[in-house]
């Protein structure tokens, strides 16, 4: 009994302690290989597609999509713009030849740099650009998802709280078996999963441009934004009782208005109501809806 | 006597096909021998309807719910539905079907309506614990949240039930490392409490499979008066789950620790009623 209550009665927020976010490994595992393998099946599908970055969000993806549809069933998609990695690139070999999945490489350079060209050329903001290419990636993934495939999400619970992501680009998915996993949770699982340890510890990035590190954009680290999120929305606290409790007060109120933002991108689109009856308003049917 | 938990996975809004995976696993019940085989909350229906729930209600005498009349021809079947009441209302329903006929239909009391729960939304609550006569002895249905409530499994012990049937769409949710999923903990320590300190069966039976990304973790068990684990059903996983119930033990159990022969239930009703301002006629 002393241990439930340890893990789930009190609540002692601490900014040195991440010890809140640990997670049993083994149980998530096993969540989420049934969930990737029930959705699919139910949608009538078979197949996984999944963008493979070389990083360790979408390797835990991979790694679990694999485990529930079998490597046979999942097409990892490696979609290089010309300034990625080389790095980048090995670790996605390396997770396609360790875990058995097919890698295809789709460069995705010619088709941003002509659209481009006509539209703002060297003077377009690097932030557009970035949203570009998130969006032909994801576009590339549902195409090559047609017949029988399902596009598996790999934004985690950090990106999605902060809105840090591309809108229809990488947060696009049909299911997202890792959504409520923050970064740190993620990392813990990865090591679970044999994910090799330098795709679990390299610095994140999207790699939108060069030299762009997740950390450094943001300007905070993971560890720090998880522990504040976890309390913040797992526990329920108010940033007043964060601060109080010792978090950086600029940091937390800067969250706070992180994921205040972003709602727009966590929901779906706002419908004009109208009608005695409307899409996502009062038409409510659960989206699980099986045929007879 | 042998009872069997039926720990599927129904497909939602799908009445058909769940009639048709009802029958498959009254089928399986029979031949374990069990007398009596329960299935999870809303089992003929699945359980986050949504406006499904409109489309798929029926009245508790309706025909399409006739082949499970028919297949309780020799042993008892609970299964649950959406009942659309005389007067329109449309309720979260636990059936009971028994020797071909319908015998009782318990509505659910506490329907939960916060965090990851609509129920308030699409359905009305029912308003009685009325324990019956089942096959395992007197039996007091409590769906889901029912169960949540100590009033719930008292009431029934009061009245004289020696077993609670708990049906139950438990979303498995709490993955803290350290020990077992958040959930299970709860309905475990639940399931104890009440069996020991009532001295009743109580079999928690819970579905598995997913809804629209929400997980149901399974765990079903069978929990006897002394507060052993008669039989438990995997987590996460589809399970005929079987187990005895002896009928006298609730009897030497309630010799060894006569609490609920003890139990003052005119303090507890006059408390109650002093407190809301009920007038309360005195009987001697």
């Amino acid at each position: 009994m002393t241990s439930t209550l340890a893990r789930t009665g009190v609540i002692k927020p601490d900014p040195k302690d991440p010890s809140p976010l640990r997670i049993d490994e083994v149980l998530v595992r096993k969540m989420l290989v049934l969930f990737i393998r029930d959705e699919t099946t139910k949608a009538g599908l078979k197949r996984a597609v999944v963008g493979v970055s070389g990083g360790v969000d979408s390797a835990v993806t991979v790694a679990l999509a694999g485990e529930a549809l079998g490597a046979e069933n999942v097409l990892g998609l490696f979609t290089p713009y010309r300034h990625s990695s080389a790095e980048s690139r090995a670790h996605a070999k390396a997770l396609a030849t360790k875990l058995g999945f097919t890698l295809e490489e789709v460069p995705i350079t010619k088709q941003i740099e002509a659209y481009f060209a006509d539209n703002g050329g060297d003077t377009a903001h690097r932030v557009r650009v970035g949203n570009k290419m998130a969006r032909e990636r994801k576009s590339i993934e549902y195409d090559r998802s047609w017949p029988d495939g399902l596009v598996i999400g790999t934004s985690n619970k950090t990106e999605l709280l902060l809105g840090y992501g591309t809108q229809f680009g990488d947060m696009a998915c049909a299911i997202n078996p890792i959504g409520d996993l923050y970064k740190t949770q993620l990392r813990e699982l990865a090591t679970h999963l044999g994910i090799p340890g330098e795709i679990v510890r390299k610095p994140p990035t999207a790699e939108l441009w060069v030299g762009q590190t997740d950390e450094d954009e943001l300007g905070f680290t993971y560890a720090d934004a998880d522990l504040i999120l976890y309390h913040m929305v797992d526990r329920r606290l108010r940033p007043s009782e964060l601060i109080a409790a010792g978090f950086d007060a600029a940091l937390v109120t800067r969250i706070r208005e992180m994921v205040r933002k972003s709602h727009y991108k966590r929901v779906m689109p706002l419908i004009a109501k109208v009608s005695l009856r409307t899409v996502g308003h009062d038409f409510l049917y659960p989206r699980d809806w099986e045929a007879d | 006597m042998r009872i069997a938990v039926a720990q599927c996975s129904p497909a939602l809004g799908a009445v058909k096909r769940n009639l048709d995976m009802h029958r498959t696993w009254i089928a399986r019940a029979r031949e374990a021998g069990a007398q009596l085989v329960v299935f999870p909350e809303l089992s003929l229906t699945g359980y986050y309807l949504k406006d499904l729930a409109a489309d798929v209600a029926c009245a508790a005498d309706d025909a399409q719910l006739a082949p499970l009349a028919e297949a309780s021809r020799d042993l008892d079947v609970s299964a649950g539905f959406v009942e659309r009441s005389a007067d329109a209302k449309l309720h979260i329903a636990q059936g009971y079907w028994s020797k071909g006929r319908l015998v009782h239909v318990h509505r659910k009391v506490y329907l939960p309506t916060y965090g990851i729960f609509d129920d308030g939304r699409y359905f009305g609550p029912g308003d009685r614990f009325e324990p019956f006569t089942s096959a395992a002895g007197t039996v007091g249905v409590a769906i889901c949240e029912d169960l949540w409530h100590v009033s719930t499994p008292y009431l029934y012990a009061a009245a004289g039930a020696t077993i609670v049937l708990a049906p139950s769409a438990s979303p498995g949710r709490g993955v803290a490392e350290g020990g077992d999923l958040g959930t299970a903990e709860s309905c475990r320590l639940m399931d104890r409490f009440y069996a020991q300190y009532l001295t009743l069966y109580v079999a928690f039976v819970n579905r598995v499979g997913h809804e629209d990304g929400i997980a149901f973790w399974g765990g079903s068990e069978i929990v006897a008066p002394d507060g052993t684990v008669v039989a438990r059903a995997k987590e996460f996983e589809e399970e005929l789950l079987v187990g005895e119930i002896d009928t006298e033990l609730v009897g030497r159990e309630r010799a060894r620790n006569p609490l609920l022969r003890d139990e003052r239930e005119d303090l507890v009703l006059r408390n109650i009623a002093g407190r809301l301002g009920l007038p309360l006629e005195r009987r001697d």
